[in-house]
């Protein structure tokens, strides 16, 4: 019995962390709409600053707390200084890029904290006064923890204070609601939303601080948090901060105590939970349907399919890289056949974003079905490389297939989070199905026949595969299947009132996309020659949203021409330095920061201007 | 002989708020019929109801005698019910004849199509359409840029690609110059002769009702108060207490 309350308190203690980093990105997010992926790195420098700052100060308790609260102030500074530097340039831009533009921070900030604090593990004092534990029913409990339970509804208290009791928490509440209306009467928003990121950005900190005395500092604190905080937000509800403390609670006793009911699932418990309650209640738990975000994606100008000369570009340009075997070397081509498959990756997801409105965050699923579902059959039944890789969007396609009627029955940050939530589903089944997978050994000796063997010959092969698909979906966009995704897109109401079924036509081109990036995911593995369960976790998710925000969404060539960026400049800045992250991070800033609407968005906008001059 | 559109009421309450209630009347073929009303009598929420956007809480709606509650709106559309919006719902991303060319391919049943170019589907009935009502200079404009009195006729061309048999215009000149409104109702009038159209449309300009409607419905707090022709409406004490504010 006392071991299950004991169980019970650290679940507590656990969500009051939570509570604490979920609220910060929830208000964050209510006001400013942005996805602020920042946030988790916000949470790992409040625990590296709060570990100087408590080695510093932290022998006295007065010295402990104000370190936290130094801490807290100090990451709180940064993100007021991230809106005024960054964000604040961007409120213009489509509100995805805003999301790249916090991704770019998430990468410069990995790097600047790996240079100023190592990349060992830290060890943090322990809370003076605070180090021992009380026995409750003859079980000790820290008596930090207990602290940090009482901390939880401290902060929801002083929270709804500020929100309700001061003047500045009611402008924050009426920009949240209608932000033009806000502005129309007379709020600035820009300090407005200043004063939230600082907000936000501190309880991120605060949260980081106090875990100094609990568990290790380390590098990889920044992801695994932003993602459990956007679980929280979502099953609590957007917007709703009874929600995320209602959400916390809940998670943090699954945590606790999932460990101990389903030790073989624990890794995907979480987002179970929240696929679960997003099926049952659209909003989340406290959520309202006038508080969901619209959908991302705002409709940009009309597609036009290239006119005159440009209208070859595609021809001419896979003629061009069809004949680059001629001249590079192996290295070349093997970076050449990454940029390629990675292409096809993009423009499968920017189908959903681009002309869908639909953001995954999980799409990184379907490229790993599709490498699994061809790697399996070589290991299992030592199918020919052919047999794999049709294979490979055939297996993504039906996962898509099933996974995406859930989906599409949600929209924007709701849509986004389940995607996710299945990919992570799927990932940790391939994690932990060791007898089947290899679990994170992988599946080696995946290798293409002698025929497709030397790099010039696979590299071909996957110029012919995916150059293939990628001008399908390039007439997928501009036929009637991808207008009526677009229109859905536009205006849903519209669509339905002629006819047109919307979430068919989503849920159809989910599965599109879906087995797009199986076949990218089928050419990949035997690229590679080896699958492995990182390649449908979050960071290929995420890195597959970048290229297509990087190239600008209102343009087809835009996912091409961002995964070719991209997957070059990692490669190159990896191969040159260390501090590769830093470099790619500061690109992303500057590129964002100079080309608001995307690399290729910037070209046509410079292509059409000269015309029509 | 069942008429073009029955209803039978109709009711529809919003938590307690009751905003239509027992709205009943019918609409033939040949007929511009208005619904008229103050603001918040519930003539939107009519319009939802209608289409299948909203569903009834009870009575019925009949399209040539079939009940229609409980269809999706795709559905009420391909039984041959157009729609306009008060506030115009078009794809902007799109050209004017292509948001046109959409609602021709959803006619067609061509939307699934991966190869075929919709930009070139049934271009010449879209253009056809556009210039009927008065919008084919701009057919390849974007639609997101266009001013609002153009919209709604970009909205009537995609309503009329349908092939209805019923229009339901939720006030079609909204936004537009008072010549601009003659001229969309003078249209709308030759279009129902043509096609032996029927419609409902709601409107606040009083000029464009009574020279245009051939008959009136008044709605007021979700009751249906006066019906009939526009000088028998005109004369309604009823309706002159309704529109001037407790006079009666």
């Amino acid at each position: 019995m006392s071991f299950y309350l004991v169980q019970f308190l650290s679940g507590l203690a656990t969500a009051a962390t939570l509570f604490l980093v979920s609220s910060g990105l929830t208000i964050v997010f209510g006001v400013t709409r942005i996805v602020n992926f920042a946030h988790g790195s916000f949470y790992m420098l409040g625990a590296y600053l709060g570990w100087t700052l408590v080695e510093r100060w932290g022998t006295t308790p007065l010295g402990f707390w104000g370190a936290v609260a130094a801490a807290s102030l100090a990451v709180g500074l940064l993100g007021a200084l991230m809106e005024i530097g960054l964000l604040r340039r961007l409120y213009r831009s489509p509100e995805l890029f805003q999301l790249l533009a916090t991704f770019g921070v998430v990468l410069v900030v990995q790097d600047a904290a790996s240079w100023i604090w190592g990349s060992e593990d830290l060890l943090g004092r322990r809370a003076p006064g605070l180090r021992g534990s009380v026995d409750i029913l003859d079980q000790p409990f820290p008596l930090y923890d207990l602290v940090l339970i009482g901390l939880g509804p401290l902060v929801l208290g002083l929270l709804w204070l500020l929100f309700n009791r001061t003047r500045w928490g009611t402008l924050v509440r009426a920009a949240t609601q209608d932000r033009d209306m806000a502005s129309a009467l007379g709020v600035d928003p820009a300090r407005l939303f200043t004063g939230v990121l600082f907000l936000g950005s501190a309880l991120a900190g605060l949260g980081g601080a106090l875990q100094v005395p609990r568990e290790a500092v380390n590098l990889h604190m920044d992801m695994a948090i932003v993602v459990e905080a956007f679980v929280v937000v979502v099953v609590g509800g957007m917007g709703s901060l009874t929600g995320a403390f209602v959400a916390s609670l809940l998670i943090g006793q699954l945590q606790a105590f999932g460990i101990l009911v389903f030790p073989q699932i624990t890794l995907v418990l979480v987002f179970l939970f929240m696929a679960v309650v997003l099926v049952i209640r659209p909003y989340g738990l406290l959520g309202r349907a006038e508080d969901a975000p619209p959908t991302a994606a705002s409709p940009g100008p009309p597609l036009v399919a290239a006119a005159g000369a440009a209208r070859w570009a595609p021809a001419l340009l896979l003629a061009l890289l069809a004949a680059v075997p001629l001249v590079a070397g192996d290295y070349a081509l093997i970076v050449l056949t990454e940029v390629v498959i990675l292409a096809l990756l993009a423009a499968s997801l920017h189908l959903l974003i681009g002309l869908g409105g639909l953001v995954s965050f999980g799409h990184a699923a379907y490229f790993g079905l599709g490498a699994y579902g061809a790697a399996l059959l070589v290991k299992h039944l030592a199918a020919p490389m052919p047999l794999a890789l049709a294979a490979a969007p055939l297996v993504a396609g039906l996962g898509a297939l099933a996974t995406g009627w859930f989906c599409v029955r949600r929209s924007g940050l709701y849509f986004a989070m389940l995607t996710l939530a299945f990919a992570q589903i799927v990932w940790s089944v391939t994690f932990q199905w060791y007898g089947v997978t290899g679990g994170d050994n992988g599946i080696l000796g995946v290798w293409p026949p002698d025929w497709a063997a030397g790099k010039a010959a696979y590299y071909w092969l996957t110029l012919a595969l995916a150059g293939g698909a990628l001008l399908l979906l390039r007439r997928a966009a501009f036929a009637p299947f991808g207008y009526a995704l677009r229109a859905g897109r536009d205006s849903a109401l519209r669509a339905e009132s002629v006819g047109i079924d919307v979430r068919r036509h989503q849920w159809l081109s989910f599965a599109l996309a879906g087995s797009a990036a199986g076949l990218a995911g089928g050419l990949y593995a035997f690229a590679k020659g080896s699958v492995f369960p990182t390649l449908m976790a979050v960071p290929v998710s995420v890195d597959a949203l970048v290229m297509v925000l990087m190239g600008g969404i209102q343009t087809l060539s835009g996912p091409v021409v961002g995964a070719a960026l991209f997957h070059l400049l990692e490669t190159e800045a990896m191969s040159r330095t260390d501090w590769w992250r830093l470099v790619l991070g500061t690109i992303i800033l500057v590129l964002v920061l100079a080309f608001p609407k995307g690399v290729a968005g910037f070209v046509r906008d410079l292509w059409t201007r000269g015309r029509d001059a | 002989m069942s008429r073009r559109l029955a209803v039978e009421n109709l009711q529809r309450a919003f938590g307690g708020v009751q905003a239509v209630r027992g709205v009943s009347f019918a609409l033939d073929a040949g007929e511009i019929l208005a619904l008229i009303g103050p603001n918040g009598a519930g003539k939107t929420t009519c319009f939802n109801l209608l289409n299948g956007q909203l569903q009834p809480d009870a009575g019925t709606v009949r399209l040539d005698g079939v009940d229609i509650v409980g269809l999706p709106p795709r559905r009420i559309w391909r039984l041959g019910v157009g729609r306009t919006f008060q506030i115009t719902a078009t794809f902007a991303s799109m050209t004017v004849r292509e948001n046109v060319q959409m609602v021709l391919l959803s006619v067609h049943r061509r939307l699934f199509g991966l190869w075929t170019l919709a930009a070139s589907g049934f271009r010449d009935e879209a253009m056809a359409l556009l210039e009927r009502v008065g919008m084919g200079a701009q057919a390849e404009r974007p639609c997101g840029v266009l001013a609002y009195g153009d919209l709604k006729r970009v909205e009537l061309a995609m309503a009329l690609a349908g092939d209805p048999k019923i229009l339901l215009m939720d006030e079609p000149t909204a936004g537009m110059a008072p010549g601009e409104r003659q001229e969309l109702m003078a249209l709308t009038s030759s279009l129902v002769r043509e096609r032996g159209l029927a419609v409902l449309f709601t409107e606040h300009d009083m000029d464009v009702v009574f020279g245009h409607a051939t008959r009136i419905i008044v709605l007021d707090r979700g009751q249906l108060i006066a019906e009939g022709t526009p000088d028998a409406v005109r004369a309604d004490p009823r309706v002159q207490a309704v529109y001037l504010g407790g006079a009666a």
